[in-house]
């Protein structure tokens, strides 16, 4: 049985397969583990989780509009030789 | 009631087929139907767009990319089986696109850097000053971003500051963290679409992720 701990330097590494749920049983609860006796780490893990959020929030900037003309065009076009 | 044959090439990585709701949209598309087209462009233009913006020089180009894209798929779409979904099928026919364009203007590509998940040295996610050299515990606290007011988090500012920590990441960096998390899909997606292993993409990501942490953190820290 694997009983070395994890340290706050190693968790760091290992977030974001935590986040995908890819880490090995083992792994996992070593890490679930620091978690829980360790705020620091539970702060940073926050920091993470915000930082994803805040990227998703990102899709509101606008992307410029499709020339739809051009391609409604085209797609007609396309209908016309089917 | 449309049968769908499935791939079983044993050597192609098996990816989701169509679903019947893209089913439905590819056979409106191919029956002429302008509205689903319309409705196809309205669900993934700012995707593909910020997706080309990317591996373009330009606004310009990315345009112009996004606009070739669209165009290969009325061509396209006659011959789509619907074995791999049709978003995967859209957004490989977008990185095909980009790459060609590079390849033409003469810039190296990165979506061929794309299968080595080592093109940075591995750097640790955090300043290894942060931690204590012997047990290697946080040294202080890493912050708590709680105790920052809502509207310091949700504005424009901080919006910026994310999005040209994202804009500074290496190319290959950049695409999954925002395919993932910025436009919100599945590694499966990203991989798929990218042709990288789940293991490739899961380094980028934590590579990615980890950069705009830092820079959020650094960002929020000024006062």
């Amino acid at each position: 049985m694997d009983t070395v701990e994890l340290s706050c330097k190693e968790l760091v590494e290992l977030v974001t397969e935590y986040f995908e749920g890819t880490l090995p049983p083992a792994e996992r609860a070593r890490f679930e583990e620091h978690l829980a006796g360790c705020g620091y780490c539970r702060l940073y893990l926050e920091q993470m989780r915000q930082t994803i959020r805040m990227a998703g929030g990102l899709t509101e900037e606008s992307a410029p509009a499709a020339a739809r003309d051009g391609l409604l065009q085209a797609f007609r076009e396309w209908k016309g030789t089917r | 009631m449309t049968i769908v044959q499935q791939s079983i090439e044993s050597h192609a990585p098996a990816t989701p087929a169509a679903s019947d709701e893209e089913l439905g949209l590819v056979a409106a598309l191919r029956g002429g139907d302008e509205r689903a087209f319309m409705m196809l462009i309205e669900r993934y233009h700012g995707a593909l767009f910020r997706l080309a913006l990317i591996y373009a020089g330009s606004h310009a180009v990315a345009e112009e990319v996004v606009q070739e894209t669209w165009l290969s798929v009325i061509q396209g779409i006659g011959r789509f089986e619907g074995r791999s979904s049709l978003k995967t099928w859209l957004f490989r026919i977008l990185t095909n696109r980009a790459k060609t364009r590079g390849m033409r203007e003469g810039r190296s590509v990165p979506f061929s850097a794309l299968r080595d998940p080592a093109d940075d040295s591995a750097e640790p996610s955090v300043e290894p000053e942060r931690f204590d050299n012997v047990n290697g515990h946080w040294t202080s606290s890493p912050g708590d971003w709680s105790e920052v007011p809502e509207e310091r988090l949700l504005s424009r500012e901080t919006q910026a500051c994310i999005q040209a920590a994202i804009g500074a990441l290496p190319p290959n960096q950049r695409t999954v963290i925002t395919m993932r998390d910025v436009e919100g899909w599945s590694a499966e997606e990203v991989c798929n679409v990218l042709g990288i292993s789940e293991s490739n993409q899961r380094v980028l990501l934590h590579r990615a992720r980890s950069k705009v942490r830092r820079a959020l953190d650094q960002y929020l820290r000024e006062e």
